[in-house]
């Protein structure tokens, strides 16, 4: 079976044939990450167009050299340096990016639903590379594939996510992805970060609870997801960064709570010593590299699947065209 | 001299619900009486046939946003009450936020030489209660009251501090003059852009509980209490609000209130990214709407108000979170209504009522159809079909959530003064 995406706004509107279909898609290019010759010719004359109107330093990397990978030629526009900063709007940003016939445009966004708005408006391809507190599509795929690859499944798993979930893209994203397999979310941290509403995520009959006590939320855990903590957000309302510390970090003598083979996953940027001890982060559990190298597979697959050429043929074909 | 025959002569003010012509002579309405018997009257003048609509007293909204002064490129007051007069309103109250803010004398006047010069409708201007709608000092209120305003209000402005609140209302008491506040507890709001629940959490945006309305009204209720003013609660959304308001009216406060066709229609499950959906307060939930619809049917409610925000293209094209708040309203405001009335939620009368004499007892006035009473009429079509379409509004705005809506019953004419402003 094989599926078209005009887009790749969100997790939430992709059924679970969908995401197994991107998932197997990625497989390949795991493989040529391991190559000693990575670059394909399979986009050669291709262009995509990097819109980062946040900061971004992994995502965008991983974009970027996943479009390297595949011969992709590269638009790259960053916040910084925009005319957003000279009072530009976002739709004029985005259509004069698109008269210069990029192929597709990768767009990471500080409001919820502006990749849905650019989408509306422009003729081409629109990869959501993380918007606002909505949803980060390729973060929640990468970390399934991580997931699927070490537990062999992605069905009916006891999954805990430590942090500010009300703001976390990647666990909208990450609950939208598993609960179409019949996982168990258990969400953890703060109470103010874990409004009931988070329940009525995922589709009708899911498990969603929320905890504040870190034991609870540990027990019987297949996968631990830590979150980072968003400085940023800490002054809403001010909670101090030692409270968080003494009651969410994830120790070693915390994880053993969870079930013995659990694995931890973390989006990055990690910070040591806050939502994550460093044991924990280096351990055998940790899967925090496999992530970052899995990201690379299922972007490329994605590139791949919405610049036109990846609909129809498979991507081993391409492999005997590696180039330089 | 205009005659106005055939028609189903509805006036919630006397309770007439019976056939009646109605002769308009000048500005003023010269008789009305059963079908037939104005002829003779009646010779000469010209004859309006309205069979098989109604004939209610001119609409009154309470609540719009012309722009003008500062805002032209979104609204004037020329396309405003056009568009006004197309929604079946003879009179309309802007709001005091154009640019500068309505909060003295000499931008009353201008509104009002403006209005005098190109407006379809009645255009009754409502006062920035305090200067500049900061919240610091009274502006020119007893001023502004001989210039010609209805109200005051610092409306998309919410008065902070509790203490100018009474002051103004104190002051405003004394004026016999309304004091409309839109309720709003600003901590609570913190840079919301839609209502908090679900929907909000789903789609990542930041959401703001209905107590921050209802924190508000229940501080403007007391301080009404305490200083037996007027109190007129703008575009009311939640159901908490609404208990507040029913429970000051038990009580005998002179507490009124107003709710937005949108509010009454939509919710916040409606919201999807699009800024056409996006203003403040924001669409509800559920059960707040469905209070909302028990409360205009139950008399709690005192009128419906649009509260009309008309904003041009460029400025709603853009991010949801960054779009500002507000929808257009005056051309679908009776047919949302209606609306209510086909699903058998509101009476016929009782909608009429909600945009005639319910606004006009707010104001302090009475509306009804009967011998030298003003000659503003409402003549419309409960079965009319018709399509909504923004591109062809009147408003020099399109953000309106219901455009390319269908809807059943309409605005066939709007007589100000004695004389047809609008007809379909």
């Amino acid at each position: 079976m094989s599926y078209r995406f005009a887009h790749m706004l969100g997790i939430e509107p992709l059924s679970a044939e969908e995401i197994v279909f991107l998932l197997d898609q990625s497989k390949p290019f795991q493989e040529i990450q391991r190559h000693p010759l990575k670059k394909l010719a399979t986009l050669r004359g291709k262009t995509v167009a990097l819109a980062f109107f946040e900061p971004s330093t992994r995502t965008r990397i991983s974009f970027a050299t996943a479009a390297s990978r595949l011969g992709a030629d590269q638009m790259n526009l960053q916040a910084e340096s925009s005319s957003l900063k000279k009072g530009e709007s976002l739709l004029d940003t985005v259509r004069t990016l698109d008269a210069m016939k990029p192929d597709c445009i990768v767009i990471r966004h500080s409001s919820s639903g502006a990749p849905d708005f650019v989408a509306r408006h422009l003729p081409l391809p629109v990869i959501n590379a993380g918007d606002g507190t909505h949803e980060h599509p390729t973060q929640a795929l990468l970390d399934a594939l991580t997931i699927r690859d070490r537990r062999g499944t992605l069905e009916n798993l006891n999954i805990t996510i430590l942090g500010d979930i009300l703001h976390s893209r990647v666990a909208r994203s990450n609950i939208h992805l598993l609960t179409k397999f019949g996982c168990r979310f258990t969400l953890c941290g703060p109470a103010m970060w874990l409004p009931r509403e988070l329940e009525c995520l995922g589709p009708a009959g899911t498990s969603i609870r929320r905890v504040t006590r870190i034991a609870e939320a540990l027990e019987g855990a297949d996968v631990v997801l830590t979150l980072r903590v968003q400085q940023e957000r800490l002054h809403e309302p001010a909670l101090p960064i030692d409270e968080y510390i003494l009651q969410y970090q994830l120790t070693p003598e915390r994880l053993r709570l969870a079930r013995p083979d659990a694995l931890v996953l973390h989006p990055g940027p990690m910070v040591r010593g806050l939502e994550i001890d460093p044991a924990v982060a280096d351990g055998p559990q940790s899967c925090v590299l496999e992530q970052v190298t899995n990201g690379l597979a299922v972007r490329m697959a994605l590139l791949f699947l919405m610049t036109g050429s990846g609909a129809d043929a498979p991507p081993e074909k391409d492999f005997s065209h590696a180039a330089d | 001299m205009l005659l106005i025959s055939n028609g189903r002569v509805m006036d919630p003010a006397s309770g007439t619900d019976s056939p009646r012509d109605i002769l308009l002579d000048g500005d003023r309405i010269a008789a009305v009486a059963p079908q037939g018997q104005l002829a003779e009257r009646a010779k000469g003048a010209e004859i309006f046939d309205a069979a098989n609509l109604i004939v209610a007293p001119g609409f009154i909204d309470l609540h719009c946003h012309l722009r003008e002064p500062g805002g032209e490129s979104s609204e004037t007051i020329e396309t405003g009450t056009r568009a006004a007069a197309r929604g079946g309103f003879t009179a309309v109250c802007p709001m005091p936020n154009t640019r500068p803010v309505n909060d003295n004398v000499s931008v009353t006047r201008s509104i009002l030489e403006r209005a005098a010069a190109v407006s379809s409708v009645r255009v009754w201007p409502i006062g920035a209660a305090s200067m500049g709608s900061k919240g610091e000092a009274l502006s020119e209120i007893a001023a502004m009251k001989q210039a010609g305003i209805v109200a005051v209000s610092d409306d998309g402005h919410p008065i902070a501090s509790a203490k100018l609140l009474r002051q103004v209302m104190d002051y405003c008491r004394a004026l016999d003059l309304p004091v409309i506040d839109h309720c709003e507890d600003s901590s609570l709001f913190a840079g919301a852009v839609m209502r908090e629940g679900k929907q909000s959490v789903r789609l990542g945006l930041r959401g703001m509980p209905a107590a921050t309305e209802s924190l508000a009204v229940a501080r403007d209720v007391q301080i009404g209490e305490l200083t037996s003013c007027r109190l007129h609660i703008a575009h009311l959304s939640a159901r908490a609000s609404l208990e507040l308001v029913r429970a000051a009216k038990a009580k005998g406060l002179p507490v009124t209130c107003e709710v937005t066709p949108h509010h009454f229609t939509l919710t916040d499950e409606d919201v999807q990214y699009d800024t056409r959906y996006k203003m403040n307060p924001p669409l509800a939930s559920r059960e707040d709407r469905e209070a909302l619809i028990a409360g205009l049917a139950d008399g709690t409610v005192d009128a419906i108000a649009t509260d009309h925000a008309p904003h041009e293209p460029a400025l709603k094209d853009v991010e949801f979170d960054r779009a500002p708040f507000g929808v257009t309203g005056f051309e679908t405001a009776i047919a949302l209504g209606l609306e209510l009335v086909h699903a058998g939620k509101l009476s016929l009368m009782r909608l009429v009522e909600l945009f005639t004499s319910g606004p006009a007892r707010v104001l302090g006035m009475t509306r009804s159809l009967a011998e030298n009473q003003p000659g503003d009429l409402t003549i419309f079509s409960t079965d009319h079909n018709w399509t909504f379409l923004a591109q062809e509004s009147a408003s020099k705005s399109r953000n309106s959530p219901f455009d390319g809506r269908t809807f059943r019953g309409a605005p066939m004419a709007t007589i100000v003064a004695g004389r047809i402003a609008f007809r379909r």
